[in-house]
């Protein structure tokens, strides 16, 4: 009967083989523990406190999903498949060498058919960490994409998991060079290459010498890894899954932490290590420096000074040159804010969020980055543009340097009159924001939007001259202050309304009004205005009868998409309006930001002659063939996609709308035809 | 070394200003005052002065609505101390003022006082030429720079067509300023807001305001469009036809 | 006591300032009613011919090396003698850099009201200053007995305060100018090497309107479409998205081209006063109360985004063809 043989072919001459390897990876392990500890106490006797143990259940169901089934990392099929394969391979590895471990000390298991399966499920995972280390190597030598950090670390760590796996087929092979069992196909790998030794024609005990060699050289990589693990690449095994673990709960980037604030409370800024959460300073060793976050960056793309990559990997390498000092003397950290992180890469973020969806251990890139803008606002380190709208949004409550008794100009020409809420209760209060109210691109479709809900009989409001910028941005800025400003002047006065729910022109304003306003325990419901097109076309309240029948595609805001998980609602209004959707490759959760969000659309654009991201995406729209228009539901995107046509020379190929006025021409021409 | 910047409000030009039913005065109603913006650039200038040279900075305003904000923002910018002169100024003159600013500015025995060049309301002169003759000292208005050494200051002042002038001034003095040598920075509100849990306004009572000196209104209005533009209406292709029609007429084109 | 009208005479290194000939003229309106004479009263050293082409009844000329370069307590020290002595009626100051300096100080040393931002006299004496950006006038009488006025330009022509009589000069003993708390140090030249706004035929003005830097690219390239030069007002300048050689304003350059294309200008009297010579003023402002408007031949709301771009490929097209 199939047995497995503990030791095989190792001589007893000093002992038993067993304290050896024991003695030996106790060893490696204990070093592996120390070494890691002496990083891993870095994050928390430097960084500040943050508690994230709540929802144990959520953490360990992260926990399986991002870092055992690993569906980010999957979520691009080459790399995905490249490293699930040997991680997979790993982790079956790890599971089977416990199992002989069982075995030979505790319970004889392995007899049998559980042996054969053993070694068959064993022997194949061999094949898929080939496939997954060859396809690796190819990336890595031949492919060099340039997201990749192409450094020796990282090339070393490949080279030694290659090796404990050949190391490990090699002992097997040549121990069944040496048995020839009658079971050994169900090893298949290691009969084949079996095959090649007894092929050589050598001896039994020479086949058996080679056997020890290469056991004794498996057992010592394996050694060599464990003890340089918590020094090399290969960290991320540890620190990837921790991070998973103490990951954000809430929406993944949709409501940001208020400035934190020591004993005496005195806000804490992020300008050095010290003002780092721990996680953050986690997030810095989690990273596998696997890029998707730099390919998915806007900024980058556009040449932007921002690799959000680098951000995370310069908390890393600040933590490794300062924090061993930080601990022995209470000594102030050297800055980390415009030294080891520019000005200019915190200021091209446009806080769209693709970084942190793509990122395959959730590390929170935009949180650190407006952590860190709020250092720099707080030392006055804005640039000229930035500091009028700032200064505008602290005077005039819209960032337009315009009078609050303008904000409601464009409802001049309106018939019947819109309600004001502050007098009168309604079912929705419409928070119009800023540009769709100030903007004079924008005014006109703002007035086609109050007419489609008179049109639809919807019972509405707005707050007039009371209404102030809802603050999303210039939270994002790092403007906390004015953002708690504009908060409490905007709650003030809802306060005092009466309405059922709130819908928003704005997806910036949506994200801060549904996710922040009620953090201070402010619940109501926000949509949309497309959610609520949506509602009201499916409930047969706007009916639209004519079909525009044109190829359209649609591009997911950042806010309402990627942060809020608005995907359907706009799709299904588009439909109803006639039109053929064709995506674009980027489309939902993927969206390509327009480069305006985060408060970029107040700053400076430096004009160089790179494409901005605008014009990148229009371009994606306007390569998708049949494709005449480009469907937005944001005013911040129709005035960067616009502009964007223009400058990229893309007029007459395609028109950017909003989805307001594909509506408002499908119930024109109902008019015309009905 | 002392320096005291004196401060005024002037009412925001970004609202549409009326004249109220008296004929002769702005209507409050609908007035919202802001910090002059040659004034906020004095601040800057002395804030600057401060981090260069290590003077004490004070900051005085008159007593009106939204002075409080000034001060404190001044403050988490810099400032030293901070004076606010009580007593009714709504609709006081800058004689007025500047009598009180200067008797509670002569207290502070300042080497250097600065203030803005101009105020968007000025009718009788401006504040800072006032206040230098009040308090004895001399005056140099326009000013875009100042250095300082013992006993003089030498002070950019801007002529026309770019010209400066760099003009030595025996200290002390009053110094107008123009722009500073920076554009005014950015304070954030969180640091104004945690500056008004710290920082304390002194307030001085100022002798009876004096206002004579200054002009009697007997009628305020709005400019009539007597030669107002020709205007051009249309969507923007229709306007930018137009024009280029205007640019023929005048043979640039 | 009298019913003279003063004007005190700006120049600077050995040029009449045009504010001088605008108050000659405001003068001359004003003393077809008090009945006085008109008095230019010149400070400087060895700079009598200066008084050659002023529209003036006589020249009171007060020479001293002191008052070779503008120093506002030299000013000071001569007019408060001479102001105090003969009283007269109305005592007119530029004001710019230099009147603004001396009529505040002489207001308080003196005892006399002063009137500032006067544009104009109306046909009865009263003086109308425009004040808040242009945005509002006020009228009132002229304080009397004696009143100290500062003028702004725009309300009178220069040539209308120049003659081509040369008027009678006196001479006036100067009172003792030492221990002078104010002096020139020195002059520094604007930058050179940069083209001359003032010459240039076809200038293209931006403002606080155009909002941020990038918007200049629009502005550039009309520019260069229409073959002209972008210059700017203070709040532009101040940003440094143009050089300072570029700045039209009080204290920036006075300009004289044939067009005057002024985006995102409100029309402050500051920027105003300098581009009055201009042959045709065409201003975009999406504020239709801006005060540019009521200068400018031809205005329109357009928003310059919407505008500006258009308009430079008609005119492309315009050349073109």
């Amino acid at each position: 009967m199939p047995e497995r043989v503990d030791f095989w072919g190792i001589p007893n001459t000093w002992g038993s083989p067993a304290i050896y390897v024991y003695t030996l990876m106790f060893l490696a392990a204990i070093i592996l523990a120390v070494r890691f500890y002496l990083r891993a106490r870095l994050w928390w006797r430097v960084g500040r406190r943050e508690a994230n143990w709540d929802n144990l259940h959520v953490r360990i169901g992260r926990l399986i999903k991002y870092a055992i089934v690993q569906t980010k990392v999957l979520g691009q099929r080459y790399p995905g498949v490249m490293h699930v394969a040997m991680a997979w391979a790993f982790f079956v590895f790890f599971l089977g060498t416990g199992l002989a471990t069982i075995d030979s000390h505790f319970y004889k298991i392995l007899v049998g058919t559980p042996y054969l399966l053993h070694k068959l499920v064993m022997d194949s995972f061999t094949v898929v960490f080939v496939i997954g280390a060859g396809m690796a190597v190819y990336r890595r030598f031949i492919q060099r994409p340039r997201r990749l950090t192409l450094s020796s670390g990282f090339t070393w760590s490949l080279i030694l998991v290659i090796l404990i796996v050949l190391g490990g087929l090699l002992t097997e092979s040549l121990r069944l060079a040496v048995e020839k069992p009658a079971w050994a196909w169900w090893s298949p790998v290691g009969w084949l290459m079996a095959k090649i030794w007894i092929s050589t024609g050598a001896s039994d005990s020479t086949l058996t010498a080679w056997h020890l060699g290469a056991w004794i050289a498996h057992l010592l990589i394996v050694a060599a890894t464990l003890i340089t693990l918590p020094v090399g690449t290969l960290l991320h095994i540890l620190t990837g899954p921790i991070n998973v673990f103490f990951s954000k709960l809430d929406q993944p980037t949709g409501r940001l932490a208020p400035i934190p604030t020591n004993a005496k409370g005195e806000p804490i800024y992020a300008s050095t290590l010290r003002g780092l959460t721990w996680k953050q300073l986690l997030e810095g060793d989690a990273c596998t420096e696997c890029g998707r976050c730099q390919e998915a960056c806007p900024a980058f793309a556009a040449g932007k000074p921002l690799n959000p990559k680098q951000v995370i990997l310069a908390v890393r390498e600040a933590l490794r040159q300062d924090g061993m000092s930080l601990l022995v003397k209470d000594k102030e950290p050297a800055i980390l804010v415009g030294e080891k992180i520019k000005d200019e890469e915190l200021w091209s973020c446009t806080t769209c969020g693709a970084c942190v969806r793509e990122c395959p251990v959730l590390i929170e890139h935009v949180d650190a980055i407006v952590d860190m803008r709020r250092y720099l606002v707080n030392d006055g380190r804005v640039d000229a543009e930035l500091q009028d709208a700032l200064s505008n949004l602290g005077r005039y409550g819209n960032s337009f340097g315009q009078s609050e008794r303008m904000r409601a100009k464009w409802t001049q020409s309106i018939q019947p009159p819109i309600k004001d809420v502050r007098k009168e209760a309604v079912e929705y209060l419409w928070f119009v924001g800023d540009y769709a109210s100030y903007h004079s691109a924008l005014t006109n479709i703002t007035l086609k939007t109050a007419q489609v809900f008179q049109k639809a009989g919807v019972n509405f409001g707005i707050l007039y001259d009371g209404e102030r910028n809802s603050g999303n941005d210039v939270r994002r800025v790092g403007e906390e202050g004015l953002f708690e400003l504009l908060t409490e002047k905007n709650i003030a006065t809802m306060a005092k309304c009466e309405y059922r729910a709130i819908i928003t022109t704005d997806p910036h304003s949506y994200n801060t009004l549904k996710n922040e306003y009620s953090a201070n325990g402010n619940h109501q419901q926000v949509l949309h205005y497309t959610e609520l097109l949506d509602q009201l076309i499916t409930a047969g309240k706007l009916q639209l009868n004519t079909r525009q029948g044109i190829k359209v595609t649609y591009h997911d805001p950042c806010y309402l998409g990627r942060y809020n998980g608005v995907y359907d609602a706009p799709r299904r209004v588009i439909e109803a309006t006639g039109c053929e959707l064709v995506e674009m490759p980027r489309h939902r959760e993927r969206t390509f930001c327009c480069g305006a969000g985060g408060g970029r659309i107040w700053m400076e654009e430096k004009s160089d002659n790179k494409e901005r991201p605008a014009e990148i995406r229009v371009r994606e729209a306007a390569d998708l063939p049949g494709v005449s228009t480009l469907v937005t539901a944001c005013p911040k995107d129709l005035v960067m996609f616009r502009d964007a046509v223009k400058t990229a020379g893309l007029e007459g190929k395609i028109i950017v709308k909003d989805l307001i006025e594909l509506v408002g021409e499908t119930l024109e021409s109902n008019e015309v035809t009905g | 070394m002392n320096v005291a910047v004196l401060v005024k409000l002037v009412p925001d030009l970004v609202e549409e200003l009326t004249v109220d039913a008296s004929g002769v005065a702005l209507d409050t109603a609908w007035l919202r005052l802001i910090i002059n913006e040659f004034d906020d650039h004095a601040i800057e200038q002395g804030v600057l002065l401060k981090e260069r040279s290590g003077c004490q900075l004070t900051i005085v305003a008159p007593d009106v609505e939204g002075v409080d904000d000034l001060l404190f923002t001044a403050s988490a910018k810099g400032a030293d101390k901070l004076i606010k002169i009580k007593g009714d100024f709504n609709g006081v003159n800058n004689h007025a003022l500047a009598r009180a600013a200067a008797a509670v500015i002569k207290e502070l025995h300042p080497d250097l006082v600065i203030t803005g060049v101009q105020a968007n309301n000025d009718l009788d002169g401006s504040v800072g030429p006032l206040l230098a003759e009040c308090l004895g000292m001399p005056y140099v208005g326009y000013v875009s720079g100042i250095t300082l050494s013992e006993g003089k200051s030498r002070a950019r002042k801007e002529y026309p067509g770019g010209l400066i002038a760099e003009m030595d001034v025996i200290l002390p003095a009053v110094l107008g300023i123009q722009a500073a040598e920076q554009p005014p920075r950015y304070v954030a509100v969180s640091k104004v807001r945690q500056v008004m849990k710290t920082a304390s306004i002194e307030e001085q009572s100022a002798p009876a305001l004096e206002p004579s000196g200054g002009p009697t209104i007997g009628r305020m209005f709005q400019p009539e469009a007597a030669a107002h533009a020709t205007m051009i209406t249309g969507s923007a292709d229709e306007v930018a036809t137009k024009l280029v029609g205007i640019f023929k007429e005048l043979g640039v084109l | 006591m009298s019913q003279d009208i003063y004007i005190v005479v700006e120049h600077l290194r050995g040029q009449v300032a045009d504010i001088s000939y605008v108050m000659l003229a405001a003068a001359r309106e004003l003393s077809k009613g008090t009945g006085g004479n008109v008095v230019a009263v010149l400070l400087g050293h060895e700079a009598q011919s200066l008084a050659g082409n002023l529209a003036a009844d006589k020249v009171l000329y007060i020479d001293h090396p002191a008052l070779a370069d503008f120093s506002s307590d030299a000013y000071q020290k001569v007019l408060s003698v001479l102001i105090s002595k003969e009283q007269p009626r109305v005592t007119l100051f530029g004001s710019t850099s230099i009147g603004t300096d001396i009529a505040s100080v002489l207001s308080i040393r003196l005892g006399f009201p002063l009137v500032s931002s006067c544009r104009s006299f109306s046909t009865d004496g009263k003086f109308v200053s425009q004040i808040c950006g242009g945005k509002i006038m006020a009228e009132g009488e002229l304080p009397s007995p004696t009143a100290l006025v500062t003028m702004v330009p725009g309300g009178y022509k220069p040539e209308q305060g120049q003659s081509a009589q040369a008027p009678a000069v006196t001479q006036v003993e100067s009172p003792v100018l030492d221990a002078l708390r104010v002096s020139l140090a020195k002059y520094i030249e604007p930058e050179a090497g940069d083209i001359d706004i003032a010459k240039e035929p076809i200038l293209i003005a931006v403002g606080r309107g155009i909002q941020n830097q990038d918007n200049l690219e629009l502005a550039n390239s009309l520019a260069e479409a229409l073959g002209g030069v972008v210059c700017g007002s203070r709040p532009v300048i101040d940003q440094g998205w143009l050089a300072t050689s570029r700045l039209v304003g009080k204290s920036g350059k006075h300009v004289k081209p044939k067009i005057y294309l002024a985006m995102g200008i409100s029309g402050a009297p500051e920027h105003t006063e300098a581009i009055t010579d201009s042959d045709t003023i065409i201003a975009i402002n999406t504020d239709p109360k801006a005060p540019i408007f009521n200068i400018a031949k031809y205005g329109t709301e357009s928003d310059i985004f919407d505008l500006v771009e258009v308009l430079t490929n008609k005119v492309k097209e315009a050349k073109g063809g």
